[in-house]
């Protein structure tokens, strides 16, 4: 009974003031602390480990985007060649083309998808059965469970030359449309395929933060005379701003990254033309193609430029007095 | 409590039938996009051939239901195998993640030596992404191209789900703890016989993305693994569905197969349904701790 999101006030908006620890962070002596919580640190090796192979190992190997990467030689043994190889990507029209795409690519998602899961949300909320409510929610949930491969092979089946809507059309004697295959219009295939998998899930946290809205300012404001619109328009949309801006934040930073399986999964039907974006530009010429440094310099560009987007985007949401993604130091 | 919220406030008015209708309209159409694609490809892979060649390719009810696609599938061969080496990843490497990431959660959610800077260390890797060169590079030193490990182990530790359990041992109140030591709990057994017992929901939701996380992985596996004999459901349905090669009787291992259609749904169906399986049994802990894990995080 409890468990259905949308009927609970949140019990995080405000944490209560926590009891002091056992463990005082007073300042003792580093050989006592150790005896003291030994097993504590050692509970923290495996992941630690797994850390420094698998992200800070990685994140050195990126000098190879400063050599000239040969893979018989090594990291330690292939020559230096300073910033030549971001001269070439500089000179490479695939690379442009690639960073056009992902950047079109990104603005239309942003634009087109980021609503949509608001708006459900903004119904689902206004539901008065829960039954509904809570049927719907288990349908829009799955498909982000659903892998890209299998979300495309769905969308492959059904709008696809062969699929069954072309299927329909063919039966009711009218042309086919190349919905999978059309370059020209990929980019809002591309939106509908994360509407489709994503919308419903995306729309969890927007429900969340609607149920931490004060429910008492709704009953003053309809005192006053205020329609659902304006209710919802003056008191709705203000109260969720920290979290719309959270979650613009984090697209943001992410934008780069425009799903990466989605594009490289759709490549080939769609043509590098519309579908090459900046992972799969490196994943082809690094990879595929053996120029392992050009691959790593456009990894490596993507990777700063995302961390820079995301740090922009929460100052200036801390400027405009927004909690952002980052709170400040010293808070546990 | 949510009999309460189900109750109309007195100051909403009633909806009009417009806002009713579109409404319906919106969410319904929302939910049938979802179902009908599902519903096609299952009944499909269910089809007779007949029925098949009646509908011209899809069915939306298969009329004369048969398993024959899954026998074939499950005879041997290149799928069965597919299966065995997706299952093998997903529990081993849920296994090992969810092991990892409750110790680290757990010892950083309270304030012990070097917990502030491991904190940080795992934060840092929300910012930046290592790029998948080196990635591809620092496998490859390590010996593990071509070895499943290269599917399980570099995705042992999710900086998410770290969080979202994180926040949830912080939560578990301190004199609960205090009492276990004064009693003479080591920090091992406060792990396993107070906090993780009081964290069973949540441990189920982060098991639940780890596991659909390794189920679902395809590109590791394309980067990693040139062996085909190696190869998971999902770069199965990437060569066999998207990419529309056929699967010839060789690899399969048996003959004569069943219409095409009905085999591919049927791999489209076996990627889907262990997720099908698990949802329902988790669905209703997860929103929470989504939510645990992004209100803090």
């Amino acid at each position: 009974m409890e468990t259905l999101v949308a009927t609970q006030r949140p019990e995080t908006a405000e944490p209560a003031p926590r009891p002091p620890d056992v463990r005082r962070t007073a300042k003792l002596p580093l050989s006592v602390r150790w005896r003291r919580d030994w097993q504590m640190v050692l509970l923290m090796i495996p992941g630690v480990l797994f850390l420094l192979v698998f992200f800070y190992l990685p994140v050195i190997g990126n000098v190879v985007a400063f050599q000239d990467f040969q893979p018989f030689l090594g990291i330690m043994h292939s020559e230096w060649n300073g910033v030549q190889n971001f001269v070439n990507l500089y000179a490479n029209p695939d690379f442009w083309d690639a960073l056009r795409n992902t950047l079109v690519l990104a603005l239309v998602q942003l634009v087109l998808f980021f609503p949509v899961p608001l708006a459900l949300a903004l119904i689902v909320d206004s539901l008065v059965s829960n039954r509904i409510r809570r049927a719907f929610q288990t349908v829009a949930y799955l498909p982000h469970f659903l892998s890209w491969v299998l979300v495309i092979a769905l969308f492959q089946q059904s709008l696809g030359g062969a699929g069954f809507v072309n299927n329909l059309l063919r039966q009711a004697g009218l042309d086919p449309i190349p919905f999978m295959t059309n370059p020209d219009t990929f980019p809002l295939l591309v939106v509908a395929q994360l509407v489709w998998k994503d919308a419903g899930w995306a729309m969890i946290i927007f429900l969340a933060a609607l149920t931490s809205v004060d429910v008492a300012l709704y009953e003053a404001a309809a005192a006053d005379g205020a329609g659902r619109w304006r209710r919802l328009w003056h008191i709705t949309l203000p109260s969720m701003r920290t979290v719309i801006v959270l979650l613009l934040i984090l697209r943001i930073g992410d934008v780069l990254s425009v799903g990466f399986e989605q594009f490289i999964l759709q490549r080939d039907s769609v043509g590098p033309g519309a579908a090459e974006v900046l992972d799969t530009f490196t994943y082809y010429a690094g990879v595929v193609g053996g120029d392992w440094s050009s691959g790593a310099a456009a990894g490596l560009a993507k990777g700063v430029i995302s961390a820079l987007l995301l740090w922009g985007a929460n100052t200036i949401a801390h400027k405009l007095g927004e909690p952002g993604i980052f709170q400040k130091r010293g808070q546990q | 409590m949510s009999i309460a919220a189900s109750r109309r406030p007195i100051w909403k008015e009633r909806p009009s039938p417009f806002y009713q209708s579109v409404k319906t309209l919106v969410l319904g159409g929302f939910a049938v996009a979802i179902i009908v694609p599902i519903m096609v490809v299952i009944s499909t892979s269910l089809a007779s051939d007949q029925d098949i060649i009646d509908a011209g390719g899809y069915v939306l009810w298969p009329s004369h239901p048969t398993v024959k696609a899954y026998e074939t599938l499950f005879s041997g061969g290149l799928m069965a195998r597919a299966i065995g080496v997706s299952v093998f990843v997903t529990l081993v490497g849920t296994a090992i993640a969810l092991a990892t990431t409750i110790a680290l959660a757990y010892a950083t959610s309270r304030p012990v030596l070097f917990g502030r800077p491991v904190l940080l260390m795992v934060l840092f890797t929300l910012l930046f992404a290592p790029g998948i060169i080196p990635m591809f590079l620092v496998v490859k030193q390590l010996g593990l191209i071509d070895s499943l490990w290269s599917l399980i182990l570099p995705g042992a530790l999710g900086a998410f789900n770290f969080i979202v359990l994180r926040t949830f041992f912080m939560n578990v109140p301190a004199e609960l703890l205090e009492s276990a030591r004064i009693d003479g709990a080591s920090d091992f057994t406060i792990l396993r016989r107070v906090v993780m017992p009081l964290s069973k929901a949540v441990i189920a939701v982060v098991g639940l993305f780890y596991a659909v996380g390794f189920w679902n992985a395809f590109f590791n596996a394309l980067l990693y693994l040139n062996d085909t004999s190696k190869w998971p459901v999902q770069v199965i349905l990437r060569t066999y569905v998207l990419q529309g090669k056929s699967l010839s009787a060789d690899q399969l291992g048996v003959e004569p197969l069943p219409q095409p259609q009905s085999l591919q749904m049927a791999v489209v169906v076996v990627a889907l349904v262990p997720i099908a399986l698990v949802y329902p049994f988790l669905q209703r802990h997860f929103t929470k701790g989504v939510i645990t894990g992004a209100v803090k995080g």
